[in-house]
């Protein structure tokens, strides 16, 4: 299975974060992986974007033109990704963001109030963090417990209180979606 | 171990365990992390990192510190490069060893910031002035982006040549995960270098010669030690060529996409394949012609409005067809696009799609 | 016999190809002469560039590299990071130092690179056959100028010393003439002292050196010394404009 993955933006929402952070969880998995960020002026202030491919085989292009999963964080990334996603592709927006209803019957859409979420737990910054964990309840691209022992080992080993924050905004996303997904 | 790195990161990595001690470059889109990669780097390893006022001062401070027999690394974006011309013929001439990284953005003039392969032939055909050849290595990965800076070190010294490595936008800023290169040690002894004549005749680096007659047989000397890197130093991948009907051409990021696609077309019964030159120059030019020998349509497919297409016309000699996609500006060709060009092509060596009974 | 009178260890035998009356010989004889003084030819690296004495490598008895037009400051830079315990000049006329080269120059001055810079300024660009160069005097006949260098066109000669003299990089600024034996003799010493800095590892170091064109001027050598006295003394002032305390 080959996992490709957009992940899109206001600039400052933590997308490239997220993707890196996926592309080193699918590295610490052993997968083969790329990431491709974007990258000039449109990172300051505007929107930011990156692509993320995960396989069990050998990546030929590390271009990802259909994702079969989009993570969109605000309404500019709705309208530039949602004609791309592959036909029967995940959709996830952030839904305290992004308000419009999807125009494509061929996706399985799912919304997150992930800045809700995030600001419920304290901390607005996570809602990446909702939408990632939202995402891998049901993709299962990489296993959120590879991404948990990342954020504990590597990236939050030296500040607990974002550690602690970043895995509930993890868990309280996977726990979102897995409900809609055992509930459909 | 493998690590995820960037591309600029790998690269540079890679150039400090290669014995690169020195940089010298200016900031510019879309390199610019590698500058500041060795910026933090360098100094940890004890080398020598400077910011230069301009690429003209940058290319001249790498003929300084390459004349004074330091492995020596410089890198830029497409103008930037331009501006390093003068410096690069300089280089050839007087026979300096060094590496001259180019990440492609879009041109003409400032043009833009994304991918681009648009410097082919200034890269492959000089850009400077002057009958002189750079040698030019084209990664398609960030592990090649590591390999190929290992490697370039070592042919510029083989050689006493300047290399380039010929990136683009998103070479430099993707990220795989690479196997870094061991670290290198010692380095091969320079007996042309000016660092002070103590015990020794003094040495000179210069690449005048006011002698018609001098000047030629310089020229001569050098043409002669570029038939010998043409000869030993081609490099190219080919995928599922041995059948092939229809045949990709591609380099750096677009032979990675036109990758996907020979998968894509080979599953609809297309038997297609793909050639990718690692050396731009020296060209693969027989090794194309021999992948090419099944090949009834060749396809090249490039970021640039058909560059390297001369030289595998060059290569075929008029036997096959030669087709043409690219995209400009910092656009990047589809995989998809780039699907529908092999089946309009490759009409006429479609093979029946015979199912397993 | 004991000899009384030899020419420097730092020059080699190669007889110089400069014309009749030239004072490039002097000022070549002047840096060899340091180099023996302060013992560093074999530890010394030269930078020639392009100009007139763009042979400068086939006289100076040391490491030699060739640089292209204006960029001898830079290329010196990549040598003496590479380098730091050598010696590093270069040698560079006035269109090469104070025209296509200056972002080179000011930048190599402002970084306070260790190096030693012998600037020849004669006020014209002699290689070429005698163009304005940007330190040609107003009024000043050269071929680019053929009535002479007027403001309107061509603005004003420019003051290299004074213009490095703003920066904290240079330690030592110096501008000297070879056009009488008294000069000739303080601009040894100046030459000694910015070889001098650079051993003491103290920062940038300039001499410029007013020099003669007879053949370009269209002068017999004594009139060009002449010339020089009167008229280049009063636009570019003699003395050291940044020295060690």
């Amino acid at each position: 299975m080959t996992h490709e993955i957009i992940v899109a933006g206001f600039g400052g929402q933590g997308v490239l974060f997220t993707g890196q952070l996926l592309a080193y969880a699918a590295l610490a998995e052993g997968r083969e992986v790329s990431f491709i960020p974007s990258y000039g002026p449109e990172m300051r202030g505007g929107t930011a974007h990156c692509a993320v491919v995960i396989s069990d085989e050998e990546i030929s292009s590390p271009l990802v033109e259909e994702p079969t999963a989009a993570l969109v964080f605000n309404l500019p990334s709705l309208a530039r990704f949602e004609p791309r996603v592959k036909p029967g592709g995940l959709l996830l927006l952030n839904s305290s963001l992004v308000h419009r209803p999807v125009q494509r019957n061929d996706l399985l859409v799912y919304r997150v109030p992930a800045s809700e979420i995030a600001a419920g737990l304290g901390l607005d910054r996570v809602a990446n963090m909702v939408m990632l964990g939202a995402y891998l309840a049901l993709s299962r691209a990489v296993s959120p417990e590879t991404v948990r022992r990342l954020l504990e080992e590597k990236i939050f080993a030296r500040s607990p209180q974002l550690l602690e924050v970043n895995r509930q905004a993890l868990e309280a996303g996977e726990r979102y979606t897995g409900s809609l997904a055992l509930g459909a | 171990m493998k690590v995820l790195m960037k591309g600029n990161e790998a690269l540079a990595e890679a150039a400090v365990r290669a014995g690169c001690r020195c940089f010298f470059g200016y900031p510019i889109t879309p390199q610019t992390e590698l500058l500041e990669y060795l910026a933090r780097r360098l100094p940890e390893v004890g080398g020598v990192f400077l910011q230069a006022e301009s690429e003209v001062a940058a290319i001249n401070m790498v003929y300084g510190a390459a004349g004074a027999g330091a492995r020596v690394l410089t890198s830029s974006s497409g103008p930037g490069i331009s501006l390093k011309q003068e410096g690069i013929s300089y280089l050839a001439a007087a026979e300096l060893p060094c590496v001259i990284v180019n990440i492609m953005r879009g041109g003409p003039g400032l043009g833009g910031i994304q991918p681009s392969q648009a410097d082919y032939f200034q890269a492959t055909r000089g850009g400077g002035h002057g009958d002189y050849r750079v040698i030019v290595l084209a990664p398609a990965s960030v592990q090649e982006m590591a390999d190929l800076a290992v490697l370039a070190f070592e042919l510029a010294d083989a050689y006493r040549n300047p290399v380039m490595i010929l990136g683009d936008g998103i070479l430099g800023q993707m990220m795989e995960p690479l196997e870094l290169p061991p670290f290198k040690e010692d380095l091969p002894a320079r007996e042309w270098a000016t660092d002070g004549c103590r015990g020794r005749a003094r040495r000179i680096i210069n690449s005048l010669y006011l002698d018609a007659e001098e000047l030629e047989r310089h020229n001569l000397r050098l043409q002669e030690k570029y038939r010998r890197i043409a000869e030993r130093e081609v490099r190219w991948e080919e995928y599922l060529t041995g059948d092939a009907q229809v045949l990709v051409v591609a380099f750096g990021t677009c032979a990675r996409i036109a990758r996907a696609t020979v998968k894509a077309a080979r599953s609809e019964g297309i038997r297609a394949g793909l050639f990718r030159p690692i050396t731009l120059w020296p060209y693969p030019y027989r090794q194309l012609q021999a992948a090419a020998a099944s090949a009834r349509a060749v396809l090249v497919v490039e970021m640039n409005a058909g560059q390297m297409v001369e030289d595998v016309r060059l290569a075929l000699e008029g036997r096959v067809p030669v087709h043409f996609y690219g995209r400009t500006g910092g656009m990047v060709p589809a995989s998809g696009a780039v699907l529908q060009e092999l089946r309009r092509i490759g009409g006429v060596g479609r093979v029946q799609h015979v199912r397993p009974a | 016999m004991s000899s009384t009178f030899a020419p420097p260890e730092a020059l080699t035998k190669v007889p110089f190809h400069y014309c009749p009356g030239c004072t490039h010989g002097i000022i070549h004889r002047l840096v060899g002469e340091a180099i023996d003084r302060l013992s560093i030819r074999e530890r010394t690296i030269g930078v020639a560039s392009v100009g007139c004495s763009v042979l400068a490598y086939n006289y100076f008895n040391v490491d030699m590299q060739q640089a292209a037009h204006g960029r001898a400051p830079a290329v010196a830079t990549g040598i003496k990071r590479v380098l730091p315990d050598r010696v590093v000049f270069t040698y560079q006329g006035d269109g090469d130092l104070a025209s296509i080269g200056l972002a080179e120059l000011v930048h190599a001055a402002a970084r306070g690179e260790r190096i030693t810079v012998i600037f020849v300024n004669n006020a014209n660009y002699g290689m070429t056959g005698g163009q304005m160069a940007p330190t040609t005097l107003l009024g000043q006949i050269t071929t680019t100028t053929p009535s002479g260098r007027a403001v309107k066109e061509a603005g004003y000669p420019l003051r290299v010393v004074e213009m490095l003299a703003t920066l904290e990089g240079p330690v030592y600024l110096a501008r000297v003439s070879v056009h009488d034996p008294a000069n000739v003799i303080r601009a040894r010493r100046a030459i000694i002292k910015a070889f001098e800095v650079q051993l003491q590892d103290l920062g940038f170091a300039l001499v410029e050196v007013l020099s003669i064109c007879p053949t370009n001027w269209g002068k017999k050598p004594v009139e060009a010394l002449s010339w020089l006295k009167e008229h280049m003394l009063p636009v570019f002032p003699l003395g050291e404009f940044r020295a060690v305390s």
